[in-house]
Protein backbone atom coordinates (compact mmCIF):
# COMPACT_ATOMS: atom_id res chain seq x y z
CA UNK A 1 0.00 0.00 0.00
CA UNK A 2 1.12 3.30 -0.89
CA UNK A 3 1.35 6.05 2.02
CA UNK A 4 -1.59 7.72 2.76
CA UNK A 5 -2.76 10.14 5.61
CA UNK A 6 -5.62 9.06 7.91
CA UNK A 7 -8.60 11.40 9.37
CA UNK A 8 -11.34 10.62 11.12
CA UNK A 9 -14.61 12.37 10.62
CA UNK A 10 -16.44 13.80 13.77
CA UNK A 11 -19.90 15.11 11.96
CA UNK A 12 -21.15 14.82 7.76
CA UNK A 13 -19.97 19.10 7.90
CA UNK A 14 -16.23 17.72 9.23
CA UNK A 15 -16.15 14.85 6.73
CA UNK A 16 -17.23 17.36 3.77
CA UNK A 17 -14.75 20.09 4.61
CA UNK A 18 -11.74 17.90 5.43
CA UNK A 19 -12.69 16.05 1.41
CA UNK A 20 -12.83 19.35 -0.29
CA UNK A 21 -9.11 20.04 1.41
CA UNK A 22 -7.57 16.69 0.43
CA UNK A 23 -8.55 16.80 -3.57
CA UNK A 24 -7.01 13.27 -3.74
CA UNK A 25 -8.34 11.98 -0.74
CA UNK A 26 -11.49 9.32 -0.16
CA UNK A 27 -13.84 8.95 1.89
CA UNK A 28 -13.52 6.09 3.77
CA UNK A 29 -16.20 3.80 5.17
CA UNK A 30 -16.09 -0.05 6.23
CA UNK A 31 -12.87 0.07 3.70
CA UNK A 32 -13.91 -3.89 2.76
CA UNK A 33 -13.28 -2.84 -1.03
CA UNK A 34 -10.91 0.47 -0.57
CA UNK A 35 -8.63 -0.68 1.48
CA UNK A 36 -8.05 -4.48 -0.47
CA UNK A 37 -7.69 -2.04 -3.40
CA UNK A 38 -5.35 -0.05 -1.68
CA UNK A 39 -3.51 -2.95 -0.78
CA UNK A 40 -3.31 -4.32 -4.82
CA UNK A 41 -1.76 -0.65 -5.11
CA UNK A 42 -4.62 -0.37 -7.40
CA UNK A 43 -5.77 2.80 -6.06
CA UNK A 44 -3.84 5.58 -3.84
CA UNK A 45 -5.73 8.30 -2.80
CA UNK A 46 -3.36 10.64 -0.47
CA UNK A 47 -5.85 10.98 2.41
CA UNK A 48 -8.76 8.77 4.08
CA UNK A 49 -11.68 10.49 5.99
CA UNK A 50 -13.36 8.06 7.84
CA UNK A 51 -16.94 8.51 8.32
CA UNK A 52 -17.30 5.28 10.77
CA UNK A 53 -17.93 7.38 13.62
CA UNK A 54 -20.20 10.14 12.48
CA UNK A 55 -23.21 8.81 14.54
CA UNK A 56 -26.14 9.68 12.50
CA UNK A 57 -24.77 7.94 10.14
CA UNK A 58 -25.52 4.88 11.84
CA UNK A 59 -28.28 3.05 12.37
CA UNK A 60 -31.87 2.16 10.85
CA UNK A 61 -34.96 3.86 11.90
CA UNK A 62 -38.72 3.02 10.95
CA UNK A 63 -41.76 5.58 10.45
CA UNK A 64 -44.51 3.31 9.86
CA UNK A 65 -43.21 1.68 6.32
CA UNK A 66 -40.83 4.21 5.30
CA UNK A 67 -37.33 2.99 6.19
CA UNK A 68 -34.42 4.97 6.85
CA UNK A 69 -30.87 2.83 6.78
CA UNK A 70 -27.35 5.72 7.43
CA UNK A 71 -24.87 5.37 5.44
CA UNK A 72 -22.66 3.84 7.53
CA UNK A 73 -24.97 0.83 8.62
CA UNK A 74 -22.78 -2.38 8.48
CA UNK A 75 -24.13 -5.17 6.43
CA UNK A 76 -24.55 -7.22 9.84
CA UNK A 77 -26.68 -4.64 11.38
CA UNK A 78 -29.36 -4.69 8.12
CA UNK A 79 -29.25 -8.64 8.23
CA UNK A 80 -29.86 -8.63 12.17
CA UNK A 81 -32.86 -6.18 12.01
CA UNK A 82 -35.82 -7.69 13.58
CA UNK A 83 -37.82 -4.29 12.85
CA UNK A 84 -37.01 -4.29 9.09
CA UNK A 85 -37.31 -7.58 8.86
CA UNK A 86 -40.88 -7.65 9.88
CA UNK A 87 -41.95 -5.02 7.00
CA UNK A 88 -39.09 -5.82 4.45
CA UNK A 89 -37.33 -9.10 5.07
CA UNK A 90 -35.82 -9.26 1.56
CA UNK A 91 -33.55 -6.62 2.55
CA UNK A 92 -32.43 -8.07 5.48
CA UNK A 93 -31.66 -11.67 3.15
CA UNK A 94 -29.55 -9.35 1.01
CA UNK A 95 -27.23 -8.10 3.48
CA UNK A 96 -27.16 -11.16 5.02
CA UNK A 97 -25.70 -12.81 2.07
CA UNK A 98 -22.75 -10.04 1.49
CA UNK A 99 -19.71 -11.25 1.52
CA UNK A 100 -19.02 -13.93 4.68
CA UNK A 101 -19.83 -12.50 8.65
CA UNK A 102 -16.60 -10.66 8.84
CA UNK A 103 -17.28 -8.40 6.08
CA UNK A 104 -20.69 -8.05 7.05
CA UNK A 105 -19.16 -6.28 10.63
CA UNK A 106 -17.33 -3.67 8.58
CA UNK A 107 -18.85 -3.44 5.45
CA UNK A 108 -21.29 -0.75 5.29
CA UNK A 109 -24.30 0.16 2.83
CA UNK A 110 -23.31 3.51 1.84
CA UNK A 111 -19.53 2.44 1.05
CA UNK A 112 -21.18 -0.18 -0.93
CA UNK A 113 -23.20 1.75 -3.39
CA UNK A 114 -21.18 4.67 -4.09
CA UNK A 115 -18.62 2.26 -5.20
CA UNK A 116 -21.47 0.63 -7.41
CA UNK A 117 -19.11 -2.72 -8.26
CA UNK A 118 -21.51 -4.57 -10.96
CA UNK A 119 -21.49 -7.72 -8.95
CA UNK A 120 -22.66 -6.20 -5.44
CA UNK A 121 -26.24 -6.71 -4.04
CA UNK A 122 -26.96 -3.06 -2.15
CA UNK A 123 -27.74 -1.53 -5.84
CA UNK A 124 -30.03 -4.35 -7.43
CA UNK A 125 -31.76 -4.14 -3.49
CA UNK A 126 -32.02 0.01 -3.70
CA UNK A 127 -33.20 -0.19 -7.56
CA UNK A 128 -35.62 -2.73 -7.14
CA UNK A 129 -37.13 -1.04 -4.12
CA UNK A 130 -37.30 2.19 -6.13
CA UNK A 131 -35.16 3.87 -3.20
CA UNK A 132 -33.72 7.08 -2.52
CA UNK A 133 -30.04 8.01 -2.01
CA UNK A 134 -29.85 11.05 0.53
CA UNK A 135 -25.86 12.75 -0.06
CA UNK A 136 -24.82 15.91 2.09
CA UNK A 137 -26.69 17.71 -0.67
CA UNK A 138 -29.44 16.54 -2.28
CA UNK A 139 -31.71 13.62 -2.73
CA UNK A 140 -30.88 11.08 -5.75
CA UNK A 141 -33.72 8.51 -7.26
CA UNK A 142 -31.92 5.00 -7.16
CA UNK A 143 -33.13 5.12 -11.12
CA UNK A 144 -30.39 7.94 -11.36
CA UNK A 145 -27.79 7.15 -8.88
CA UNK A 146 -26.42 4.24 -10.61
CA UNK A 147 -25.02 5.42 -13.69
CA UNK A 148 -22.44 2.62 -14.58
CA UNK A 149 -19.31 -0.06 -13.70
CA UNK A 150 -18.41 1.74 -10.53
CA UNK A 151 -20.06 5.00 -11.49
CA UNK A 152 -22.74 6.86 -9.76
CA UNK A 153 -24.30 9.75 -9.77
CA UNK A 154 -22.39 11.63 -6.87
CA UNK A 155 -20.42 14.71 -7.61
CA UNK A 156 -16.81 15.34 -6.24
CA UNK A 157 -16.52 15.35 -2.77
CA UNK A 158 -20.45 14.17 -2.37
CA UNK A 159 -21.30 12.20 0.40
CA UNK A 160 -23.95 9.26 0.39
CA UNK A 161 -25.93 10.09 3.90
CA UNK A 162 -28.48 7.46 4.25
CA UNK A 163 -31.03 5.37 1.83
CA UNK A 164 -34.72 5.31 2.40
CA UNK A 165 -37.50 3.40 0.93
CA UNK A 166 -40.95 2.29 1.27
CA UNK A 167 -41.36 -1.10 2.56
CA UNK A 168 -42.84 -2.79 -0.41
CA UNK A 169 -46.00 -5.07 -0.29
CA UNK A 170 -43.81 -7.96 -1.40
CA UNK A 171 -40.12 -8.63 -2.73
CA UNK A 172 -37.49 -11.06 -2.95
CA UNK A 173 -33.99 -11.52 -3.93
CA UNK A 174 -31.83 -14.03 -5.44
CA UNK A 175 -28.35 -14.05 -6.38
CA UNK A 176 -26.11 -16.86 -7.67
CA UNK A 177 -23.47 -17.01 -5.59
CA UNK A 178 -19.36 -16.70 -7.15
CA UNK A 179 -18.36 -19.35 -4.94
CA UNK A 180 -15.12 -18.14 -4.06
CA UNK A 181 -15.88 -14.68 -3.38
CA UNK A 182 -19.59 -14.56 -2.91
CA UNK A 183 -20.28 -11.55 -5.12
CA UNK A 184 -22.79 -12.13 -7.21
CA UNK A 185 -22.88 -13.88 -10.68
CA UNK A 186 -26.11 -12.71 -11.17
CA UNK A 187 -28.52 -11.77 -8.48
CA UNK A 188 -32.44 -10.36 -8.68
CA UNK A 189 -34.37 -8.19 -6.65
CA UNK A 190 -38.29 -8.42 -7.60
CA UNK A 191 -40.56 -5.57 -5.49
CA UNK A 192 -43.93 -5.15 -5.90
CA UNK A 193 -44.39 -1.61 -4.69
CA UNK A 194 -46.90 1.38 -4.33
CA UNK A 195 -45.55 2.41 -7.82
CA UNK A 196 -45.49 -0.78 -9.80
CA UNK A 197 -43.56 -3.59 -10.26
CA UNK A 198 -39.20 -3.15 -10.35
CA UNK A 199 -37.34 -6.06 -10.98
CA UNK A 200 -33.01 -4.77 -10.80
CA UNK A 201 -30.46 -7.34 -11.71
CA UNK A 202 -26.79 -7.36 -10.56
CA UNK A 203 -23.89 -8.86 -11.32
CA UNK A 204 -25.32 -9.97 -15.30
CA UNK A 205 -25.40 -6.54 -17.00
CA UNK A 206 -22.15 -5.29 -18.93
CA UNK A 207 -23.18 -1.66 -17.32
CA UNK A 208 -23.82 -2.69 -14.28
CA UNK A 209 -26.93 -2.68 -12.23
CA UNK A 210 -29.79 -2.38 -14.60
CA UNK A 211 -33.82 -3.06 -14.36
CA UNK A 212 -35.81 -5.96 -16.73
CA UNK A 213 -38.93 -3.90 -18.38
CA UNK A 214 -40.18 -7.22 -19.54
CA UNK A 215 -39.98 -8.90 -16.46
CA UNK A 216 -41.87 -6.11 -14.45
CA UNK A 217 -44.60 -6.66 -17.43
CA UNK A 218 -44.51 -9.59 -17.14
CA UNK A 219 -45.12 -9.72 -13.35
CA UNK A 220 -47.94 -7.11 -12.80
CA UNK A 221 -50.00 -8.84 -14.62
CA UNK A 222 -49.44 -11.86 -13.23
CA UNK A 223 -47.41 -12.33 -9.83
CA UNK A 224 -45.72 -15.78 -10.30
CA UNK A 225 -42.98 -17.04 -11.48
CA UNK A 226 -44.45 -19.12 -14.21
CA UNK A 227 -45.06 -15.28 -15.43
CA UNK A 228 -41.58 -15.11 -16.52
CA UNK A 229 -41.20 -18.45 -18.43
CA UNK A 230 -41.92 -16.45 -22.02
CA UNK A 231 -40.56 -13.41 -21.40
CA UNK A 232 -37.13 -13.23 -23.34
CA UNK A 233 -33.88 -12.10 -21.83
CA UNK A 234 -31.63 -10.52 -23.96
CA UNK A 235 -27.54 -11.48 -23.93
CA UNK A 236 -26.25 -8.96 -26.04
CA UNK A 237 -25.86 -6.47 -22.76
CA UNK A 238 -24.56 -9.15 -20.59
CA UNK A 239 -21.22 -9.61 -19.35
CA UNK A 240 -19.00 -12.36 -20.33
CA UNK A 241 -15.92 -13.33 -18.20
CA UNK A 242 -14.24 -16.42 -17.25
CA UNK A 243 -17.22 -17.32 -14.23
CA UNK A 244 -19.57 -17.26 -17.15
CA UNK A 245 -20.37 -16.35 -20.58
CA UNK A 246 -23.16 -13.57 -21.73
CA UNK A 247 -25.32 -16.43 -22.37
CA UNK A 248 -25.31 -18.07 -19.40
CA UNK A 249 -25.78 -14.90 -17.18
CA UNK A 250 -29.32 -14.71 -19.69
CA UNK A 251 -30.11 -17.77 -18.30
CA UNK A 252 -29.41 -17.12 -14.49
CA UNK A 253 -31.42 -13.69 -14.82
CA UNK A 254 -34.40 -15.83 -15.51
CA UNK A 255 -34.00 -18.69 -12.91
CA UNK A 256 -32.82 -15.96 -10.14
CA UNK A 257 -35.86 -13.92 -10.58
CA UNK A 258 -38.08 -16.93 -10.61
CA UNK A 259 -36.35 -17.77 -7.45
CA UNK A 260 -36.49 -13.84 -6.09
CA UNK A 261 -40.75 -14.31 -6.51
CA UNK A 262 -40.97 -17.79 -5.58
CA UNK A 263 -39.24 -16.23 -2.16
CA UNK A 264 -41.54 -12.78 -1.60
CA UNK A 265 -44.31 -14.68 -2.32
CA UNK B 1 4.05 8.30 12.38
CA UNK B 2 0.33 8.08 14.26
CA UNK B 3 -0.46 6.96 17.84
CA UNK B 4 -2.82 4.42 17.74
CA UNK B 5 -4.21 3.27 21.29
CA UNK B 6 -6.12 0.35 21.80
CA UNK B 7 -7.34 -1.95 25.00
CA UNK B 8 -6.33 -5.66 23.84
CA UNK B 9 -7.21 -8.74 25.66
CA UNK B 10 -8.53 -6.09 28.10
CA UNK B 11 -5.23 -4.19 28.63
CA UNK B 12 -4.82 -0.63 27.29
CA UNK B 13 -1.93 -0.73 24.91
CA UNK B 14 -0.41 1.39 22.43
CA UNK B 15 2.07 1.93 19.92
CA UNK B 16 3.35 4.43 17.24
CA UNK B 17 2.84 3.34 13.37
CA UNK B 18 1.77 4.85 9.95
CA UNK B 19 -1.13 5.24 9.07
CA UNK B 20 -1.57 2.65 5.89
CA UNK B 21 -0.04 0.22 8.76
CA UNK B 22 -2.84 -2.93 8.78
CA UNK B 23 -4.10 -3.65 11.89
CA UNK B 24 -2.71 -7.45 12.32
CA UNK B 25 0.87 -6.06 11.28
CA UNK B 26 0.56 -3.82 14.12
CA UNK B 27 -0.82 -6.76 16.24
CA UNK B 28 1.96 -9.05 15.23
CA UNK B 29 5.12 -6.87 14.97
CA UNK B 30 3.83 -3.43 17.49
CA UNK B 31 2.45 -5.37 20.12
CA UNK B 32 3.94 -8.56 19.88
CA UNK B 33 1.09 -11.07 19.73
CA UNK B 34 1.81 -13.38 16.99
CA UNK B 35 -1.48 -15.81 17.35
CA UNK B 36 -2.98 -13.70 15.06
CA UNK B 37 -2.03 -14.87 11.48
CA UNK B 38 -1.49 -13.40 8.16
CA UNK B 39 -2.34 -16.20 5.64
CA UNK B 40 -3.87 -14.31 2.00
CA UNK B 41 -3.42 -11.01 2.88
CA UNK B 42 -6.23 -10.94 0.86
CA UNK B 43 -9.27 -10.53 2.60
CA UNK B 44 -10.47 -14.00 1.77
CA UNK B 45 -9.40 -17.07 4.07
CA UNK B 46 -9.81 -15.45 7.50
CA UNK B 47 -6.50 -16.56 9.19
CA UNK B 48 -6.46 -12.70 10.75
CA UNK B 49 -9.89 -12.99 12.34
CA UNK B 50 -9.76 -10.60 15.65
CA UNK B 51 -12.79 -9.54 17.30
CA UNK B 52 -13.15 -5.83 17.83
CA UNK B 53 -15.75 -4.31 19.71
CA UNK B 54 -17.20 -7.11 20.19
CA UNK B 55 -17.58 -8.34 16.22
CA UNK B 56 -15.23 -10.59 14.26
CA UNK B 57 -13.60 -8.58 11.59
CA UNK B 58 -10.32 -9.43 9.27
CA UNK B 59 -7.50 -7.36 10.72
CA UNK B 60 -5.56 -7.82 7.32
CA UNK B 61 -8.40 -5.29 6.10
CA UNK B 62 -8.33 -2.92 8.78
CA UNK B 63 -5.90 0.36 9.22
CA UNK B 64 -4.66 -0.07 12.69
CA UNK B 65 -5.25 3.80 12.65
CA UNK B 66 -9.22 3.01 12.26
CA UNK B 67 -9.15 0.76 15.08
CA UNK B 68 -7.73 2.95 16.91
CA UNK B 69 -9.82 3.63 20.40
CA UNK B 70 -11.46 0.13 20.12
CA UNK B 71 -11.12 -2.82 22.21
CA UNK B 72 -9.59 -5.72 20.30
CA UNK B 73 -9.91 -9.48 21.64
CA UNK B 74 -7.52 -11.56 19.95
CA UNK B 75 -6.60 -15.51 20.28
CA UNK B 76 -3.95 -14.93 23.13
CA UNK B 77 -7.35 -13.25 25.11
CA UNK B 78 -9.49 -15.85 24.97
CA UNK B 79 -8.33 -18.78 27.77
CA UNK B 80 -8.65 -17.50 31.48
CA UNK B 81 -6.16 -18.63 33.69
CA UNK B 82 -4.30 -21.74 32.25
CA UNK B 83 -7.69 -23.07 31.21
CA UNK B 84 -8.82 -23.26 27.78
CA UNK B 85 -11.73 -21.66 26.19
CA UNK B 86 -14.34 -24.10 25.63
CA UNK B 87 -13.98 -23.39 21.85
CA UNK B 88 -10.07 -23.88 22.28
CA UNK B 89 -10.71 -27.12 23.98
CA UNK B 90 -13.28 -28.39 21.18
CA UNK B 91 -10.99 -28.07 18.70
CA UNK B 92 -8.25 -29.86 20.73
CA UNK B 93 -10.71 -32.48 21.59
CA UNK B 94 -12.52 -32.74 18.01
CA UNK B 95 -9.22 -32.61 16.40
CA UNK B 96 -10.28 -29.44 14.65
CA UNK B 97 -6.93 -28.74 13.29
CA UNK B 98 -3.87 -30.36 11.13
CA UNK B 99 -1.10 -27.57 10.48
CA UNK B 100 -2.77 -24.93 12.77
CA UNK B 101 -2.04 -22.40 10.51
CA UNK B 102 -6.25 -21.49 10.15
CA UNK B 103 -6.77 -22.29 13.78
CA UNK B 104 -6.47 -18.62 15.45
CA UNK B 105 -8.97 -17.40 12.97
CA UNK B 106 -11.31 -20.55 13.10
CA UNK B 107 -11.46 -20.54 16.82
CA UNK B 108 -12.24 -16.76 16.51
CA UNK B 109 -14.60 -16.94 14.27
CA UNK B 110 -16.71 -19.77 16.35
CA UNK B 111 -16.11 -17.90 19.57
CA UNK B 112 -18.18 -14.73 17.37
CA UNK B 113 -21.21 -17.24 15.92
CA UNK B 114 -21.46 -18.86 19.28
CA UNK B 115 -21.80 -15.04 20.62
CA UNK B 116 -24.71 -14.14 17.90
CA UNK B 117 -26.23 -17.34 17.22
CA UNK B 118 -25.08 -19.34 20.62
CA UNK B 119 -27.39 -22.69 21.25
CA UNK B 120 -29.47 -22.27 17.52
CA UNK B 121 -26.21 -23.80 15.89
CA UNK B 122 -26.97 -26.71 13.33
CA UNK B 123 -24.18 -28.27 10.94
CA UNK B 124 -25.55 -25.68 8.44
CA UNK B 125 -25.75 -22.83 9.95
CA UNK B 126 -21.94 -23.21 11.51
CA UNK B 127 -20.90 -23.87 7.37
CA UNK B 128 -22.39 -20.76 6.34
CA UNK B 129 -20.83 -18.77 9.52
CA UNK B 130 -16.96 -20.17 8.38
CA UNK B 131 -17.89 -18.68 4.48
CA UNK B 132 -14.95 -16.54 5.78
CA UNK B 133 -12.52 -18.82 6.59
CA UNK B 134 -10.32 -20.96 4.57
CA UNK B 135 -8.36 -24.36 5.93
CA UNK B 136 -6.60 -26.55 3.66
CA UNK B 137 -5.59 -29.21 5.74
CA UNK B 138 -9.07 -30.46 7.39
CA UNK B 139 -11.74 -30.30 5.11
CA UNK B 140 -13.68 -28.77 8.09
CA UNK B 141 -15.34 -31.50 9.08
CA UNK B 142 -13.85 -31.80 12.54
CA UNK B 143 -13.69 -28.05 12.58
CA UNK B 144 -17.75 -27.85 12.21
CA UNK B 145 -18.01 -30.81 14.93
CA UNK B 146 -15.79 -28.74 17.63
CA UNK B 147 -17.90 -25.82 17.17
CA UNK B 148 -21.15 -27.78 17.50
CA UNK B 149 -19.92 -29.30 20.75
CA UNK B 150 -18.62 -25.97 22.27
CA UNK B 151 -21.85 -24.13 21.23
CA UNK B 152 -23.78 -27.41 23.36
CA UNK B 153 -20.93 -27.31 25.48
CA UNK B 154 -21.72 -23.12 26.15
CA UNK B 155 -25.35 -23.59 26.35
CA UNK B 156 -24.98 -26.23 29.11
CA UNK B 157 -22.71 -23.73 31.11
CA UNK B 158 -25.54 -20.75 30.64
CA UNK B 159 -28.33 -23.00 31.46
CA UNK B 160 -26.35 -24.06 34.80
CA UNK B 161 -25.55 -20.47 35.40
CA UNK B 162 -29.41 -19.48 35.16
Amino acid sequence: MYATSYHRASSVEDAVKLKSANEEGKYLSGGMTLIATMKQRLAAPSDLIDLRHIPVLRGISIDGRKVTIGAATPHADVAASRELAAICPAICKLAGHIGDPHVRHMGTIGGSIANNDPAADYPAGLLGLGATIVTDRRSIRADDFFTGLFDTALEEGEMVTSVTFEAPEKAGYAKFNNPASRFAMTGVFVAKTAGGVRVAVTGAGSSGVFRHPGFEQALASNWSADALGSVAVDASNLMSDMHANAEYRANLVKVMAKRAVISAG
Amino acid sequence: MTKVTLTVNGRAMSGECEDRTLLVHFIREKLGLTGTHVGCDTTQCGACVVHMDGHSVKSCSILAVQASGSSITTIEGLAGQGELHPVQAAFKEHHGLQCGFCTPGMVMTAVDLINREGGTLTEETVRAGLEGNICRCTGYHNIVKAILAADAEMATGRQAAE
